[in-house]
């Protein structure tokens, strides 16, 4: 009898634990900062790009200016 | 540069999309987890692609009713990016793929009339490499560019909705509205469009004039 409520007990906080249990995210990556070293390198590597292409214009307009 | 305030503005949106795009909120979703974060990347290159393949429809119907090769220049360098922005969405479409629905291809719907509207397109390329003279080429790829762009919805909007699909929003999968109810991802997901079409477009037009010198370097020799 007692053997039995007890592994009711367990059975009924094993399945409320699963349902409050939340999907996976990147909550650590988040927690600890490590993130905006993400952000940082990809802002970066825009940066790099959108200038490129800022010079690639202003070559551009050079070149039509010459004739 | 000219007209330089929608460079701006595109470098702006893009890298507000790279912040946000990573550090915004969003809803916890089984099976996607994080992933989720790549619509904010994913989807923009192809309504970028889109929006550079219809800009190279207008450009062969002028080409077509005014015979001036400038048009057919600026229709092939728009088809030439498109594609670009089509490989790229492919790709990334793959990678995202293989993590949440277990494979890089999967055979779904949405992918197998992309890979076909993506062969129609490179084959305009083929096309136009493979005649001389300009005239003829410029007239024969301004028709078939026509033909091109109407199986974009057949391929893109029609048949993918008709059929199961693993791409939310076709064939009886949540659509985009499930996630536009998250106003906090619509707030990342609309600016990164519009930044990733403005980037495309003036990657086109860098095309275009590098065409266009290159054009009248020519024609004066």
């Amino acid at each position: 009898m007692y053997k039995n409520a007890l592994f009711t007990l367990v059975l009924v906080l094993a399945t409320a634990a699963s349902s409050f249990a939340q999907t996976e995210m990147a909550d650590t990556m988040r927690s600890n900062g490590k993130i905006y070293v993400v952000v940082v390198v990809l802002a970066t590597i825009f940066a790099g790009i959108f200038a490129y292409l800022v010079y690639l214009d202003r070559k551009m307009t050079r070149i039509e200016k010459e004739k | 540069m000219r007209k330089w305030w929608w460079k701006i503005l595109c470098g702006l949106f893009v890298a507000y999309t790279v912040v946000a795009g990573f550090l915004a909120p969003v809803p916890r979703l089984d099976i996607l987890n994080e992933t989720i974060r790549n619509l904010y990347f994913h989807v923009p290159m192809w309504f970028t692609m889109i929006v550079l393949f219809t800009a190279a429809f207008v450009y062969s119907i002028k080409y077509l009713r005014s015979a001036d090769l400038k048009h057919d220049i600026a229709a092939s360098q728009f088809t030439n990016t498109g594609i670009l922005f089509s490989i790229l969405g492919m790709l990334t479409g793959m990678e995202w793929g293989n993590y949440t629905w277990g494979s890089p291809w999967s055979n779904d719907p949405k992918q197998l009339c992309t890979a076909i509207l993506m062969l129609i397109y490179f084959a305009y390329g083929i096309l136009r490499s493979g005649m001389r003279d300009d005239e003829k080429k410029a007239k024969i790829s301004a028709v078939y560019n026509v033909f091109a762009f109407a199986m974009i919805v057949p391929l893109l909007f029609v048949l993918p909705r008709m059929v199961d699909s693993l791409h939310p929003g076709n064939g009886g999968n949540p659509a985009f509205a499930k996630y536009d109810l998250d106003s906090g991802m619509r707030m990342v997901f609309w600016p990164a469009n519009v930044g990733w079409i403005l980037l495309g477009t003036w990657i086109a037009t860098l095309n275009i004039r590098m065409a266009l010198i290159k054009y009248n370097r020519e024609t004066i020799l």
